[in-house]
């Protein structure tokens, strides 16, 4: 699997995310400035990383949607790539319009970081056929607008699809419908507010998030 | 030419920023104040002399950076 991590002013979940992958795959991920141009040719995985990419002015998200290498990633996706985002890399997945929604501030308006319950709601994706539909696992969450909104009709659309990926069970947020993570239409690209890259090594709490690179590199593995 | 946006969250979109101003004011003993709802002003110095097309541009600018029309309206003012 060959992937790579895409790095903004005020990313700070590179490394963790680059780490993952690396681990997960055997393969070094490639991390790509936001002022690039194009991504590296025959990647099959381009990850978004959580932080405060430009200090979240604006809107979260809103100013790294509209960077440069942004439009390669958006090309990429169309083209049927596979793209993670997470926590930050949410946020600028909605924002850059490939997964539906939008984030705002959590419902209690506090920060909230702490580890958090999460349902595996599909093991239907790339990104989470290792685990089985319905598993708990425990992931960090850290954020401050992750108050995930939908409207009835786009929360049956997404239920109806199939394409909620996660779901919290102690809702942290105001998330609509309980909503932590969301497939694209094909299936291949997930935005999630909690942190699997966090929880990769047993040295560092757990490893319930491994299972979720694990799945992307037996999904991805490299012609 | 300057041109004003206000950008303010849809009817509909619950607004937690809002609901705290409004609690606030509570305590402070302003009574009445059935409802708050915050928003962001965005004021822009434009080289543009024609008003009319001060605003074409304006409403473009709002439709792809400065509003996130999924969940917030905007209105234009060209001063």
């Amino acid at each position: 699997m060959r992937s790579a991590v895409i790095v903004f002013p005020g990313s700070n979940c590179d490394r963790d995310m680059a780490v993952a992958l690396e681990r997960a795959s055997g393969v070094k991920a490639q991390m790509v400035w936001h002022k690039d141009a194009s991504l590296p040719d025959g990647l099959d995985v381009v990850t978004i990383p959580g932080g405060f990419s430009f200090g979240d002015y604006l809107r979260c998200g809103a100013i790294a949607a509209r960077s440069p290498i942004m439009r390669s990633v958006i090309d990429f996706a169309n083209k049927g790539g596979h793209v993670l985002g997470v926590c930050n890399g949410f946020q600028v997945l909605i924002e850059s319009g490939l997964l539906p929604g939008a984030l705002m501030r959590n419902s209690g308006l506090k920060f909230v970081c702490k580890d958090s319950e999460i349902k595996v709601t599909t093991a239907n994706s790339p990104f989470t056929n290792a685990y089985t539909n319905g598993e708990t696992v425990t992931y960090p969450i850290a954020h401050h607008d992750g108050n995930y909104v939908a409207d009835a009709a786009l929360v049956e659309r997404l239920n109806g699809d199939d394409r909620v990926a996660f779901t919290y069970s102690n809702n942290p947020n105001g998330s609509s419908a309980d909503i932590a993570g969301v497939l694209s239409k094909n299936r291949r690209v997930l935005g999630m507010m909690p942190h699997p890259e966090r929880l990769n090594d047993a040295e560092l709490g757990g490893t319930d998030g491994s299972k979720m690179f694990t799945s992307l590199a037996e999904a991805l593995v490299s012609a | 030419m300057k041109a004003r946006v206000y950008v303010t969250l849809k009817n509909g979109v619950l607004d937690p920023q809002g609901a705290a101003v409004q609690h606030a004011l509570g305590s402070l003993g302003f009574d009445g104040v059935d409802a708050v709802r915050q928003g962001k002003v965005i004021e822009l110095d434009l080289t543009e002399t024609d008003a009319s097309k001060a605003e074409v541009s304006v409403i473009k600018m709002c439709e792809k950076l400065l509003a996130n029309t999924v969940i917030e309206d905007f209105k234009v003012e060209i001063l």
